[in-house]
């Protein structure tokens, strides 16, 4: 058993699509303990979803894992077969997906959805499983839960659905808890309502939670550990007050720059990232960044910058990080 | 101060089938708004899905025929007018910027139609010419021209969405959600680029959006709605920092602040349950259902949107006392 709960060690992905090779991720590394709880930020098509999919064995057809490991409590999940794959999920790992409207089955019941999970994976009856519904519904915050399980999701809102819906994902208290853009198709007042239920369940339940979403807000208030993607790579990854304090990598500072802040008492103008997000079928040689990068050098656009330690718990993958670079722009060589 | 678009009791009923023969039932999207917007000023509208927010847009360039109520645009009543020669001046760009372009049409002519339909140009050249030059404004180039909208990223097709609108040269924008389709760095662009554009060509805004950030950034003063209803309208410096409506408070405090040692002391209002549904509104403020301070008056009685400090204007029983 190693010490890591999810250890993802050098993972490259690409899906073979008729238009080409998509390299949807390149040299992924994650590495998380019992407990933690992860954020992935990142825009879309910046491999965040890809990453958790794989990870629960779930990639879609036409993509491919090409090198690398993923080890899940471990557990070799990319060597796996579907058949012990399914032990897994909905046992040790769940997912809540981002679509509530769409995740739910609409022709069985509330309840017969939660209770197939139980059923499936834990040896209750019928009838004890209908009891850990409830009990289930009642920990997510549902009045009246025993109507609720006669119910259809088409009979109720969007915030109950994703409830039900983590109800679904909490039924046989896994170790792990993938939460794909939870809150983002949500209102406002409901996003509040929901990720306050997870924190609470956090705490409560003491599962690791990767939470992906596009929302710095979101990550800044859930997650001690930030992965930022771009381009189907982590450029920088680091504990919440380093990213967000001491931000490393230029697509970061970038990130935190161009956001509108509700606490800002005089207006300054937003500072954006200029230019367009990568295209995946023709990624640049070099940074994928580099030709959206304000102190892009000659080095970016050649190759791909390594892993440059900031601190113990922080590392970014940036040419300006590494000595030589220094000394380079100070000889002039560089730029 | 100069208002540009005034909009008094304004009224957006929609059928929503009936329960017997005679008795019809409507859904009331917006039920009797009034605001003003100042030349050259920024009005943010925000509110959750459903309160009205994008219906008030359209109505106020009467893209929907108002219920009931009054829009008057620079001095004119123009609810009942023909709109033609008001489409020069009014313009809306839509939320989503793969639906609302014509899949069909190139750039130039999705940007030129405007054009031609007020013969803005005399001639074949003229109208390329007006053409790059608005394509240019917004970031783009002439080698655009002649693309077709699926040739573009997502912020790119909204620079055309935007050029589209400028094309007969508006003093009004409707700016429906322009940029919630967008990923983060591509949404500080085009809020930039909206700001540009107004110090350019002293353009007027309605923008409305969800994400109270992005509102605050852009407006000047902003609106807030909940089920139909404008509940507070405020300077948006006033309205973030000392909202007065308990609705405008939980959705403030709900708002994920992105900086970690705030937003791990921050103390959320959860407004408890759903937004009840449109066709059956509670009785008297629509918000009581929600709100930790609600009494009896409130399901008796409608607050009033009244002035309770200077340009600061509340619906509620309870904010004053």
């Amino acid at each position: 058993m190693s010490e890591y709960l999810v250890n993802i060690q050098n993972l490259k992905l690409s899906f073979f699509t008729p238009a080409g090779e998509v390299k949807a991720l390149n040299d992924v590394t994650i590495q998380m303990k019992q407990g933690d709880v992860l954020g992935i930020v990142g825009e879309s098509g910046s491999g965040k979803s890809v990453t958790a999919y794989s990870l629960m064995g779930l990639v879609p057809e036409p993509g491919r894992i090409i090198s690398g490991s993923i080890e899940f409590d471990g557990h070799p999940m990319h060597t796996m077969t579907e058949k012990e794959l399914r032990q897994i999920r909905g046992n040790e790992i769940s997912i809540i997906f981002q679509d509530p409207m769409t995740s739910l089955n609409p022709v069985f019941t509330v309840g017969n959805q939660i209770e197939e999970v139980i059923l499936l994976h834990t040896d209750k009856n019928r009838k004890q499983a209908r009891e850990r519904a409830e009990e289930l519904l009642n920990l997510v915050g549902i009045n009246e839960p025993r109507k609720r399980l006669r119910q259809y999701p088409h009979e109720l809102s969007g915030g109950m659905r994703q409830r039900v819906m983590i109800a679904i994902a909490l039924a046989c208290e896994p170790k792990l808890l993938i939460a794909d853009e939870p809150t983002t198709a949500l209102d406002v007042t409901i996003q509040a309502q929901i990720l306050e239920l997870m924190n609470d369940l956090k705490e409560k339940i003491g599962m690791s939670i990767i939470m992906i979403t596009h929302d710095l807000g979101v990550v800044a208030s859930m997650c001690e550990k930030i992965a930022v993607m771009y381009a189907g790579k982590i450029v920088e990854y680091g504990t919440a007050d380093e990213i967000f304090y001491n931000p490393h990598h230029e697509y970061t500072k970038g990130l935190l720059l161009s956001i509108p802040k509700l606490t800002a008492t005089d207006h300054e103008k937003l500072i954006p990232i200029e230019g367009t997000p990568v295209d995946m079928l023709m990624p640049p040689k070099g940074c994928p960044f580099a030709p959206r990068c304000n102190s892009c050098m000659k080095i970016c656009l050649k190759e791909m910058p390594p892993y440059t330690d900031v601190n113990d718990d922080h590392y970014s993958a940036c040419w300006l990080l590494q000595k030589q670079a220094y000394k380079m722009i100070k000889d002039g060589v560089a730029r | 101060m100069n208002k540009l678009v005034e909009v008094q009791n304004l009224k957006q009923y929609f059928p929503a089938g009936s329960n017997s023969l005679f008795n019809k039932r409507f859904i009331k999207a917006v039920d009797d708004v009034s605001f003003s917007i100042n030349k050259g000023e920024t009005l943010g509208l925000v509110g959750e899905s459903g309160c009205g927010k994008t219906t008030t847009g359209k109505s106020t360039i009467r893209l929907h025929e108002p219920t009931a109520g009054k829009i008057i645009y620079d001095g004119k009543d123009i609810t009942k007018v023909n709109m033609l020669p008001y489409r020069r001046k009014m313009q809306i760009v839509f939320q989503d910027p793969y639906a609302s372009l014509d899949p069909r049409m190139t750039v130039s002519d999705i940007v030129g139609e405007a054009i031609d339909i007020h013969k803005l140009a005399s001639s074949k050249a003229e109208r390329k010419d007006k053409v790059i030059t608005i394509l240019e404004r917004v970031g783009l180039n002439s080698e655009h021209a002649n693309r077709f909208p699926h040739e573009f990223s997502g912020g790119q097709r909204q620079r055309i969405g935007i050029a589209r609108s400028l094309a007969v040269d508006p003093e009004f924008i409707v700016c429906d959600e322009p940029v919630s389709a967008l990923d983060v760095s591509i949404q500080a662009q085009i809020i930039n680029m909206f700001e540009d554009l107004q110090d350019e060509m002293g353009l007027t805004y309605l923008f409305i959006a969800h994400d109270l950030s992005v509102v605050k950034h852009i407006s000047n003063r902003i609106g807030v709605m909940y089920l139909g209803k404008l509940v507070e309208l405020a300077d948006s410096l006033e309205l973030a920092f000392h909202s007065l409506h308990p609705y405008t408070k939980s959705l403030v405090s709900a708002i994920p602040v992105p900086d970690p040692r705030i937003s791990r002391q921050q103390k959320r209002i959860v407004l408890e349950g759903d937004v009840p549904s449109p066709l059956d509104p509670p009785s008297g403020c629509r918000f009581r259902t929600r709100c930790q301070y609600a009494t009896k008056i409130c399901a008796e009685q409608e607050p009033e949107f009244k002035e309770v400090a200077s340009d600061h204007f509340v619906a509620c029983h309870h904010c004053c006392e």
